[in-house]
């Protein structure tokens, strides 16, 4: 249940991002979801991609460090309290979110949110016993 | 595993006699040709002259060798002043090659070879190439600079009189060298330690691992580089790195190499290089072992003949004998420059220092710059260093505690605080030739 996720070291400056992007595009690779980190000297980029060994290798030619992780998607009904609510299940197991970001997918009746926590087992353990949707890769995909 | 990968030479000297000749005859030769060399300078170098007779000082008073430090060094100013062939002793039919330096810092320095100047440095080249375990049958890829830079050619030479293959395919173009590296099955490597790591990041790129080639040994100089940057090298390239040290001023490539018996030092092969150990601020000549500015004065050169030369390379002597039975001195693995120096808010700074703190550092690559700056009346240091896969998280904390570190352990060993900037991989630039590690951008 855990998705595969691209991250990219940037320095903070200009037309970066624009070249991962053209180099992505160049290669008929999807972007599903995105985010940037940022400091005042760096930003980390981080992308869930449909071909991501493809995407991975392609960066690399070009010159970028590139890190692969994974993640959990987690969908909810994109309505006031969605994010509220896995939060509260994920507070009172006691686990550490290190980061997020979210989407809203194409239909707009749900929102996907991207968690990398702590502890990854303990998460996705808690998420399906408190019944929320966790996606795969191929879900992320089809979106 | 392939026969050819470990076929090594039989030879295990090039010039057996000369090589490991006991001290006394050595040191006999040495004076004969110092002799020979101060009194054919006065005679024919009116700047040689001139610096000799302000002291007067006259050819005959050179007795013994320890009458050398009574002769005044010459420095890279000395060569700007006479640019460019002022310093030559032969007139310019007998001169068959000239090189020159890059001039970086000022005019460029000239330096000329006669026909035999050529044949010697080939030789000394060949003892070279022989005391790191090369021989006939080896596939020698010589990716030092061929031009005006003496690399290139003063290697290639070394590579034909030994009877090698010599690839000469000159620096640049790493996915090229690879390729070729992979086709023709270079045994043996020269070039910076730089470029060996940059070719290091080439394979990587092009998903080649190092093991499949057929690189036994790399013979690595005109840079400074520490024990750290060695042991990854020769990780990253599954090679031995053996160090070589030369200059354009005494000949190129070829006036000292490590053997494959000790981790302490290169042989000089002083029957053609006299070294000495001065004192960089009081120039006094210091004993055998200690460290400080290392001088040499040429004993053979016939165009371009030097007197106590004064490099600016950090090093010093050992003349206790070697398991490899060469007599010839060794000089420790140059370990820092006297103008590479830094003084940072009044603390000296070598950028070997900060090297040796990044390669302490699990998963930091040796790719770094140092830039120096001036605001209002303080110094500021900043430390560029690449973000390898190594070392890369998608979480910002785990490279802002990198960064810390670095900074922690700079401070400790240095005493100064610099601030650390994480830039991005292969963003700092890698040079064909020598790595510029300082940006001194202070005008004071």
């Amino acid at each position: 249940m855990l998705v595969e996720q691209i991250a990219v070291f940037l320095e903070n400056k200009s037309g970066r991002l624009a070249e991962i992007t053209a180099v992505l595009a160049d290669n008929d690779i999807n972007i599903r979801a995105l985010s940037v980190a940022d400091t005042a000297d760096f930003g980390i980029l981080r992308l869930i991609v449909d071909k991501v060994e493809l995407a991975k290798k392609v960066l690399k030619e070009n010159g970028f460090t590139v890190g692969k992780t994974t993640v959990i998607a987690v969908e909810v009904p994109d309505r006031t309290g969605g994010l509220a609510t896995v939060l509260a299940a994920i507070r009172d197991a006691g686990i550490n979110v290190e980061y997020m970001y979210a989407f809203v997918n194409k239909t707009g009746e749900n929102a996907v949110l991207i968690f990398r926590f702590e502890k990854m087992e303990e998460a996705i353990e808690t998420l399906r016993r408190e019944g929320f949707t966790i996606l795969s890769k191929e879900q992320i995909c089809a979106l | 595993m392939s026969f050819s990968r470990f076929q090594h030479s039989t030879v295990q000297y090039w010039e057996e006699e000369m090589e490991t000749l006991p001290r006394v005859g050595l040191e006999a030769i040495q004076l004969r040709r110092l002799q020979h060399l101060v009194a054919r300078v006065y005679r024919t170098v009116p700047p040689y002259r001139r610096k000799m007779e302000e002291i007067g000082l006259k050819p005959e008073d050179i007795r013994s060798l320890a009458d050398l430090a009574r002769l005044p060094f010459t420095v890279k100013n000395d060569l700007r002043d006479n640019y460019p062939f002022g310093l030559f002793t032969v007139p310019m039919e007998e001169v068959v090659r000239v090189h020159a330096s890059s001039g970086t810092t000022g005019k460029p320095t000239v330096v000329g070879y006669t026909a035999r100047d050529i044949d010697t440095w080939a030789g000394v080249m060949a003892r070279a190439l022989v005391c790191a375990g090369a021989g006939r049958g080896d596939m020698i890829h010589n990716a030092y600079g061929y031009g005006l830079f003496t690399g290139g050619l003063g290697a290639h030479y070394g590579i034909e009189r030994l009877g090698a293959t010599a690839i000469p395919v000159s620096g640049g173009n790493s996915k090229r060298q690879i390729t070729i590296m992979k086709d023709f099955g270079s045994t043996v490597l020269l070039s910076t330690p730089s470029y060996a790591l940059n070719l290091a990041d080439a394979m990587d790129a092009m998903q080649i691992d190092p093991k499949s080639l057929s690189l036994r040994v790399g013979i690595f100089g005109a840079e400074p580089w520490s024990e750290n940057m060695r042991e990854e090298v020769e990780r990253k390239l599954n090679l031995k790195a053996t160090d070589i040290y030369g200059l354009s001023e005494v000949m190129g490539p070829g006036v000292a190499q490590e053997c494959l018996h000790t981790d302490r030092g290169m042989h000089i092969f002083e029957d053609h290089f006299l070294p000495e150990i001065i004192d960089p601020e009081s120039g006094e000549v210091l004993p055998p072992g200690e460290k400080g500015e290392l001088v040499f004065t040429t004993l053979t050169k016939e165009a371009f003949p030097i007197i106590r030369y004064r490099t600016k390379d950090i090093s010093r002597l050992y003349y206790e004998p070697c398991a490899c039975g060469r007599t010839l001195v060794r000089m420790e693995k140059v370990t820092g420059r006297t103008d590479d120096m830094l003084i940072i808010r009044g603390v000296n700074v070598f950028p070997s220092q900060v090297e040796h703190v990044l390669m302490g550092i699990e998963g930091v690559e040796p790719h770094y710059q140092i830039v120096v700056e001036r605001e209002g009346n303080l110094d500021t240091m900043q430390v560029q260093v690449e973000v390898s896969e190594g070392v890369f998280s998608d979480e910002i904390r785990v490279l802002e505690n990198l960064s810390r570190h670095i900074q922690k352990e700079i401070k400790d060993l240095l005493g100064v605080t610099c601030r650390v900037k994480l830039v991005e991989s292969k963003t700092i630039q890698r040079s064909e030739g020598k790595a510029q590690r300082v940006i001194d951008k202070r005008s004071i």
